[in-house]
């Protein structure tokens, strides 16, 4: 249960569904929550007052006002939430505020700033990818991750690293267009 | 569709939008923008042109269509975007007979009112059933025309030559005699206040001129949804906005009490205030965050007052999905007849040879990504701006009103795109979270966006009916059907939420075992009418989602019990019937001939095909699924599926919702079931309520069959025949008859 002082701050929390790993020392620091962090996103500094334990993506939709990153599960199942921390894919939505101070976030609305964000977003384009959409920010954040890693992924490793799930089953699309990409790669 | 070009922020936020010009209600009205942080618009749906009144609905042309100076066309839809890509059907369809790109079109969808019930009664104007394009097909081509006429109207009296010498190129008007041409995006202001021409003036192009119609434009909405700009309403924010989270009772019925610590929760960080609602309670806060923290810390005391006779729906607390399997069952009765055929009593009395099973079809959950939210506020004027996923504006609004007790008139229904659907948004008692944001926006007085988190809506979905269906059929001695008896034992959709009728078959219960085309001489198709304790809903492609399994499952059974090839009986089934052959023999072909197996794959991997038809939403269908087992659990390898939507508007478009569907069909089949025990569901997220991933999709061949015939529907169609192709396929594979899904709760060796 919740431990509230006079003031009203929060101690300790445990909810019944245990949702992430907190890291407990820079937690620790940020617990005094008047203390405002500082974040990274899109190459901007933001000073943001959420409490350190505060999942990212509700720091970037609420606070921020980024909304292009989306809420499904809550849970790291769907993968809607996906955003790059120094360059890798990551599930906002599980990824407490205090773990990423000092890291540097890219979130879909800058996905074409990147290089490869940029080609990733005309593939999809041009494979005419997404139905609803719900899920295609998290995708082009997954499929750019995995390019930066891998410029040539075969299709296990496009099946390995694409996870995300997409209710509309753009599935075959997306691989498409990765597959596209991955030779774009190959041939430059 | 989503343009940020002309919304500045200051514009949005603003009470009155500056960029709102004397027709402007376009903008004004849809509720959806894009990028923009701040949606604060909210005019009311003022009818454009007062001065002709009593117009039929879809030809007031203002209130569709704006053409900007830039030549853009901002066209208001009838129907809403959920991936389905009628905003881009809808601006070829316009575009076509306007002589417009529909490149150019910006499309939202239209709000609540008369002009935009197209599609006539008893709808009026829905997102469902795959009817947008084929219930408004010839309407909305004529508002095309009709706007291309008073262009040219315009035209002539701008250049001072008789109409007659007009003609139109793609966005402008052309004087040919002259060499002069004049852009829509120059003539709008004027051709707009002209008064609507008779619709019965305008001529429509032949199919052999269509220059959009039936090709594969592209998607008006995928840049936008590749970059992060669409905006949902989850993403809708006004000034002042606080937050809201729920909890809700963990079963239907049950009301909260004393909640124990709220003296505790209203201190925690960012909480603004905590409210008891109907069957739920809720904390309203500055962010949606801390509203959920709180909430879920809520020890609330439920209490159970027990079936209350009431049309509400009350979970018992030993209610159970596995028992009421059994119930449904075992459930007595011959059922009410839906359809029926020769005399199949008699014949099945007198058969020697007679084949008997029972075929289940399990809950399901809608699982769209999006979850439900609602943004609710009260205007200073008495009126209530309201954002919320829907399918059906009017109903909704009608519903809002008796909700807050106001007006019809007085509340604006925003309809943003959605965020999946497959039968999610429309008025579900108990499962849209619309009362209670405006009850929470009335009592702390300020707009407040509420969402339910995925546990939240796992908890208050409605399912996509159960049910249990009594097969019983007798074959000749050539080993062809002579009679078929279906008792189905269901509670279908249409009667769960609009009323139940004791004289009336609920049709939706039963489709998919009706209206099949085999021509099978005696048949009896009938429906036990059980209530359930869950809420019910439509899913994609509603009864027949279920009923094509059971049926062509069974048709499978029969096919192997007299010994005859599955494709060779249904071929033999329809014999004479052209169409359908054709699809048949199509899909066939597609897959490189028919070939049942087993054989071994160049994988070393032992597999299978399964084929089955179905005929849902005025278009037909045939699939085969490729199948083999890997460690007791089932791989999908291929999905080959022809469609004959009669006549098409987009190839592309009907390319991806074959995909689409033969997903979520696979899906279904493979993995999804809601299970309840002691009244609660036991999955609460996607981890233990898993729908189909990346990996586990199959490769989806697609053929188009254009025969000619009455338009279809698309979105829909193609799901239906999955699930049966697939179980075909595995029960020949594996020697183990399916007859219930999913799979995953069935072990194999093969
Ligand atoms: S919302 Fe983060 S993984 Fe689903
Ligand atoms: S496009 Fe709809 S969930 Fe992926």
């Amino acid at each position: 249960m919740i431990v509230q002082d006079a003031k009203g701050s929060r101690h300790a929390t445990t909810t019944s569904r245990p949702d992430f790993q907190i890291i407990a020392k820079t937690l620790d620091q940020a617990k005094h929550e008047e203390l405002a962090m500082e974040l990274t996103i899109n190459d901007t500094s933001y000073e943001v007052q959420s409490d350190g334990e505060t999942p990212l993506l509700w720091v970037i939709r609420d606070e921020l006002g980024l909304t292009g990153t989306k809420f499904g599960c809550g849970l790291a199942q769907c993968g809607a939430c996906s955003v790059l921390v120094d360059g890798v894919v990551t599930r906002s939505c599980v990824t407490p505020l205090a773990s990423v101070v000092g890291g540097r976030i890219t979130t879909i609305e800058a996905i074409e700033e990147d290089e490869i964000g940029k080609r990733v977003v005309e593939a999809w384009v041009d494979h005419q990818v997404p139905q609803c959409g719900y899920c295609q920010s998290g995708q082009v954040m997954a499929a750019t991750s995995l390019l930066k890693e891998n410029a040539n992924p075969n299709d296990d490793e496009i099946a390995a690293a694409m996870t995300n799930l997409c209710r509309c089953g753009t599935y075959n699309a997306i691989s498409a267009a990765i597959r596209d990409l991955a030779g774009e790669t190959k041939e430059g | 569709m989503l343009d940020t070009k002309n919304l500045e922020r200051g514009d949005l936020a603003s009470p009155t939008p500056t960029n709102i010009s004397r027709r402007g209600f376009l903008l004004a009205t849809a509720g959806v923008t894009a990028g923009a942080l701040v949606l604060s618009v909210g005019l009311p749906a003022a009818p454009a042109r007062a001065q002709q009144a009593g117009m039929a609905p879809g030809t007031r042309v203002p209130a569709f269509l704006e053409i900007r100076p830039d030549n853009t066309i901002r066209f208001l839809s009838p129907f809403n975007e959920g991936g389905q890509g009628i905003f881009t059907a809808m601006a070829q369809i316009v575009g076509e007979e306007l002589d417009a790109d529909p490149a150019a079109f910006l499309v939202e969808n239209a709000p609540a009112g008369e002009d935009y019930k197209v599609m006539g009664a008893p709808f009026g104007r829905v997102t469902g059933g795959s009817m947008s394009v084929r219930s408004s097909f010839d309407v909305m081509r004529r508002l095309g025309a009709l706007a291309r006429q008073m262009l040219l109207q315009a035209a002539a009296s701008r250049l001072e030559v008789p109409l007659g010498e007009l003609a139109t190129e793609p966005g402008q008007v052309v004087h040919a005699a002259s060499g002069r041409k004049v852009s829509y995006g120059d003539l709008s202001e004027t051709a707009m206040d002209l008064p609507v021409p008779d619709p019965d003036s305008v001529t429509l192009k032949k199919q052999e001129d269509f220059s959009w119609i039936g090709k594969p434009v592209a998607r008006l909405d995928v840049r936008d949804k590749s970059t992060g700009r669409a905006v949902y309403a989850i993403d809708v924010k006004v000034d002042g906005m606080l937050h809201a989270a729920v909890q809700h009772a963990p079963r239907l019925g049950l009301t909260a009490g004393h909640i124990r610590n709220e003296d505790t929760v209203r201190g925690m960080t960012g909480v603004h205030s905590v409210h008891t609602l109907d069957g739920a309670v809720a904390v309203v806060a500055e962010r949606w965050w801390n509203a959920k923290r709180a909430v879920e810390a809520l020890q609330v005391e439920w209490s159970d007052p027990g079936a209350q006779g009431t049309d509400k729906r009350y979970m018992p607390a030993d209610f159970s999905t596995a028992a009421f399997r059994e119930r449904l069952a075992n459930e007595p009765g011959e059922g009410k007849v839906a359809e029926e055929e020769g005399d199949a009593a008699s014949v099945l009395q007198k058969a020697e040879n007679v084949v008997e099973a029972t075929y289940f079809s399990q809950f399901l959950h809608h699982a769209q990504l999006e979850p439900p939210s609602t943004v609710a506020r009260f205007n200073d004027d008495g009126t209530l701006d309201i954002w919320l996923p829907n399918q059906a504006p009017e109903q909704f609004q009608a519903n809002i009103a008796k909700v807050a007790g106001i007006e019809a008139a007085k509340v604006n229904v925003h309809s943003p795109i959605l965020g999946g659907f497959f039968g999610r948004h429309f008025l579900y008692p108990e499962a849209n979270p619309y009362p209670q944001a405006i009850k929470l926006a009335r009592d702390v007085g300020r707009p407040v966006k509420v969402i339910w988190s995925r546990e939240e809506e796992f908890l208050r979905d409605p399912m996509r009916p159960m049910a249990a269906v009594r097969m019983r059929a007798s074959l000749d001695e050539q080993g062809m059907p002579q009679a078929l008896d279906i008792v189905s034992a269901c509670e279908g959709p249409t009667e769960a939420v609009f009323g139940h009728n004791p004289d009336k078959v609920d049709p939706t219960a039963v489709e998919g075992l009706t209206g099949k085309a085999y021509a099978i001489p005696n048949r009896r198709i009938s429906q036990i009418y059980v209530k359930n304790h869950t809420t019910i809903a439509y899913w994609r492609s509603v009864g027949n989602s279920m009923n094509d399994f059971l049926y062509e499952a069974f048709l499978d059974e029969l096919a192997d019990k007299g010994n005859i090839d599955p494709l060779e009986l249904r071929m033999r089934l329809l014999k004479g019937n052209q169409r359908l052959s054709t699809l048949l023999q199509h899909v066939v072909d597609l897959s490189g001939g028919w070939k049942r197996g087993p054989f071994d794959a160049e994988d070393g991997t032992k597999r299978a095909r399964g084929i089955a038809m179905a005929s849902p939403f005025g278009s037909h269908t045939a699939a085969i699924a490729e199948v083999s087992i890997r460690e007791g659990q089932v791989v999908v390898h291929d999905i080959w599926e022809s469609i004959d939507p009669g006549s098409i508007v987009n190839p592309a478009i009907i390319g991806a919702q074959i995909n689409s569907a033969a997903a979520l069909g696979t899906s279904q089949a493979l993995l999804e079931d809601t299970v309840y025990e002691k009244g609660e569901p036991q999955a609460r997220n996607y981890d233990l309520y898993p729908i189909l991933r990346p990996d586990q999709m199959p490769r989806v061949h697609v053929g188009i069959v254009e025969s000619g015939e009455k338009m279809g529907g698309i979105g829909e169609p193609g799901l239906p025949a999955v699930p049966p192709a697939i179980t075909n396929a595995v029960s020949h594979l594996t020697g183990k008859r399916v007859r219930s899904m999913p799979l995953s709760k069935l072990t194999f060796d093969a």
